[in-house]
């Protein structure tokens, strides 16, 4: 779907995204994770082409996005930023009904798609006349994605879209925002510097530093094998708590002692959940999750 | 009470007046304003597209703001002569900064997050422009239009000085001639003016969002309609007309009197002295009313036309100084005596020319006069003052001011200080009235008909010769405002008709009587 190659962004002769390569999947999440500075949001602009790269290519779909005319690449393409940007002078729906407007849809089926993203995202179809200023931020973020939606654009592009909500509201939208249905079949790319927030939408991470990757794959590659010293203390630093959530029941059940081999659990649900549901067993559970942790590192 | 009584009197008098300039003072805002606003936007969005442009743009329409206006229309007449199209451009101009600066600030202070936002959406640059930064940045340029107007109705006030009328003629004029309640009738509209459209402009402001297009509709409405009554209004330029300050139309002894004693058929503009002569130069008006002991008259090659049938009375210039004064500093009489019947009408010419011609300052030139004549010039005196001395705002009384200062600091203890260029007689005699100041240059036929405002009767009880009008203006100034006259200096400065050189010898204008036949026979 978006294949990038040998891309180089310079600024004032540094490179601030220097070689990268990588390709992402239809349907795939990417999560460029990586601390301030690290080139990982603009890798991002660089797919939209709000920053036009010093050299290499990106491919969607096959096309080197700079054959592509501005506006059309854009609008095939859905943005959600951290600061959301929504247009405070603009309606709540004038500002989800935006992109099909411009690109000249009708007019009841530009109400029908807003008022279906707005019940999507959980959102009270009697604020549609109102202003964003009227929103509380957990609202607002949640129009931006609406937003983004509306004209059902095969990417989408997010740049730390969680990153300016309170540690709850976060949580609960991330956890919305993983199971929407209407994003099912989307490729996205979202940039953050949050590690959870890596692990829990990330189908993929790629960790940045240095505008270089300095590891990609899943979360599980990264905490259990890192690629080197840089990747290993990136996800040291809360290690235990990482790893509770990635590893799942199917992970830990080799290690299982006979006695808990009749927990009936999904495979798939997550070392901590399956503590709470198994209070009598949690001794067994913690006991082979240190010993898938363990091995999963060699 | 009697006083407001007498007010409310004269604007019922002059309502038909009052009216026309007020509508003409609103049409001269308002046109410029529109102007302003249009290349005024254009320009501010180039520069927040144009990023290098900015800091020249930005500070070419600030150093435009900070040129004082009636040098600004000082510069308009050689490029666009007079009447209201200079007007309108100095006031565009004047317009320009707020408006400017408004739009560029309006624009760059959209958060970045919208900018980006919209474009990452895929808004082209136009979108981007008419979706989200006009329409964040309107109540911000819609502030600075607010402002620009309230500048241009301050500054069209000054628009009456190149005879592009307005309120400035009743506050001219009133100032000129000691009238208040004219004063009154032109400031009071225009302040209310600018208040009562500061208020509505200020309602729309808050509702800019909802308001923007019923109001383009309704200024593209106006442009249409005043555009067109311009044109017609620009259609009937006469061919021969006479430029005069409005000192000089509305005084009794000025034009109001000389066109019918002449029987003068003549069309007129209002015109500021100091761009008078100019506007005569740039063949822009083609009779002035200037002075005859006016340098400018050798400089730029004028003809004065003979009083042939003694209109004007004399003006012989001497200091009028407050009987307070004199009685604390009886040494004044002396230093004013010494430079009696010492400047002839030549002399003082040339010494105008000095100044206006030859660039030197009035001080300078007084200094030099008065030493080529034998005074002594030398005197430095510091510390506070004991004599203020004031002056008009025109080149003979500030080197009169001038030459007052040195002779009254060379030979005598007092040291003195200046306050030059009160903005018309009545300004100046209000402050030597009121203790302000306690001398000025002052004349004789000037003392006659403005400072006495001597009656039609009064004055044909008087002969228009030099000992009897000085006699005349002596005593009644003694007893009714307790001032004094000084010798008087010699020369006759009078006012006096005058047209370029040229014109007046292919038309062969020798007198006044000349003009007022020429005039009929055209």
């Amino acid at each position: 779907m978006i294949e990038v190659k040998n891309v180089t962004k310079l600024y004032a002769g540094k490179a601030v995204v220097d070689g990268l390569s990588f390709s992402i999947g239809k349907g795939e999440t990417l999560v460029i994770l990586g601390t301030s500075g690290s080139g990982k949001t603009t890798m991002l602009k660089m797919i939209n082409r709000l920053i036009e790269p010093s050299s290499g290519q990106i491919l969607i779909n096959g096309v080197d996005n700079s054959n592509v005319k501005l506006e059309e690449l854009r609008r095939q393409i859905g943005y959600v930023i951290q600061s959301i940007g929504l247009f405070p002078h603009y309606t709540i729906e004038q500002n989800i009904g935006l992109i099909p407007t411009l690109l000249g849809w009708e007019k009841d089926k530009i109400q029908k798609r807003v008022l279906e993203l707005i019940k999507l995202l959980g959102l009270d179809p009697e604020m549609m006349p109102r202003k964003p200023e009227n929103l509380s931020g957990g609202q607002q973020q949640r129009v931006g994605i609406a937003r983004a939606l509306a004209a059902d654009p095969p990417i989408v592009l997010l740049d730390e879209p969680f990153g300016a909500l309170d540690p709850i509201t976060r949580h609960q939208i991330q956890l919305e925002f993983k199971n929407l249905e209407a994003i099912l079949n989307t490729t996205m790319v979202l940039v953050t510097h949050d590690v959870v927030e890596a692990i829990t939408l990330g189908d993929r991470i790629c960790l940045m530093d240095e505008g270089r990757i300095q590891q990609i794959g899943t979360a599980k590659e990264l905490i259990f094998r890192p690629a080197n010293d840089f990747v290993k203390h990136f996800f040291n630093a809360n290690s235990l708590q990482l790893a509770l959530s990635v590893l799942s029941k199917k992970d830990i059940t080799p290690y299982l002692p006979e006695v808990a081999s009749g927990i009936s659990s999904d495979d798939n649900t997550m070392v901590l959940s399956l503590m709470e549901e198994h209070e009598d067993m949690s001794e067994h559970i913690l006991h082979a999750f240190y010993q898938a942790s363990r091995n999963m590192k060699k | 009470m009697q006083a407001i009584r007498d007010f409310i009197g004269f604007i019922g008098e002059n309502s038909a007046e009052l009216l026309e300039q007020t509508l003409e003072h609103l049409w001269l805002t308002l046109i410029a304003l529109m102007i302003a606003t249009a290349i005024g936007l254009s320009l501010g969005i180039l520069i927040t597209r144009v990023r290098g442009l900015s800091s020249s743009v930005i500070g070419f329409v600030n150093a435009v703001q900070t040129i004082p206006s009636i040098a600004l229309l000082g510069f308009m007449i050689p490029l666009l002569g007079i009447g209201e199209v200079p007007a309108i451009v100095a006031l565009f101009l004047y317009a320009l900064l707020p408006i400017v600066r408004n739009t560029f600030a309006g624009i760059e202070e959209v958060e970045p997050g919208i900018k980006e936002a919209a474009r990452g959406m895929g808004l082209s640059n136009r979108q981007l422009l008419l979706k989200v930064e006009l329409p964040l940045a309107l109540p911000v340029i819609f502030a600075g239009i607010r402002t620009a107007f309230v500048i241009n109705v301050g500054v069209a006030t000054l628009c009456a000085l190149i005879a592009a009328g307005g309120l400035g003629e009743f506050i001219f004029r009133g100032l000129t001639t000691n009238n208040t309640y004219m004063i009154l009738a032109g400031a009071i509209p225009a302040a209310l003016m600018a208040l009562v459209f500061d208020f509505i402009l200020g309602k729309i402001q808050q509702h800019i969002l909802s308001l923007i297009k019923p109001l383009a509709v309704g200024l593209g409405v106006i442009i249409v309609g005043f555009s067109s009554f311009y044109l017609f209004q620009n259609n009937q330029k006469p061919a021969f007309t006479g430029g005069f300050p409005s000192e000089f139309i509305y005084r009794g002894d000025g034009y109001q009197g000389l066109k019918a004693h002449y029987d003068l058929q003549l069309e007129t503009v209002e015109l500021e002295i100091g761009l008078m002569y100019q506007a005569l130069k740039n063949e822009k008006v083609d009779v002035i009313s200037g002075f005859s002991t006016d340098g400018r008259i050798e400089t730029f090659n004028l003809r004065v036309l003979e009083d042939d049938k003694q209109y004007f009375p004399p003006y012989h210039a001497t200091a009028l100084v407050s009987g307070q004064t004199l009685e604390k500093y009886p040494e004044l009489r002396e230093v004013f005596a010494r430079l009696g019947d010492r400047i002839s009408d030549k002399k003082m010419a040339q010494l105008n020319n000095r100044v206006d011609k030859d660039k030197l300052s009035p001080k300078k030139a007084a200094e030099e006069f008065l030493a080529n004549e034998g005074f002594k010039t030398d005197a430095v005196k510091e510390g506070e003052a004991d004599i203020i001395i004031g002056s008009k705002n025109f080149t003979e009384n500030y080197i009169l001011a001038q030459m007052f200062k040195i002779l009254i600091e060379n030979y005598t203890s007092l040291t003195v200080e200046t306050k030059l260029g009160f903005g018309g007689t009545k300004l100046v005699f209000d402050a030597l009235d009121n203790g302000e100041i306690d001398l000025y240059p002052e004349y004789t036929g000037t003392g006659l008909l403005v400072l006495l405002n001597a009656s039609e009767e009064e004055r044909k009880s008087i002969q228009y010769d030099k000992l009897s009008v000085l006699n005349y203006v002596k005593k009644e100034i003694r007893d009714r405002h307790g001032m004094e006259w000084m010798p008087p200096l010699g020369f006759n400065n009078t006012f006096a008709l005058m047209m370029r050189e040229e014109q007046a010898e292919e038309l062969n204008i020798k007198t006044i009587s000349d003009l007022s036949e020429y005039l009929k026979n055209q």
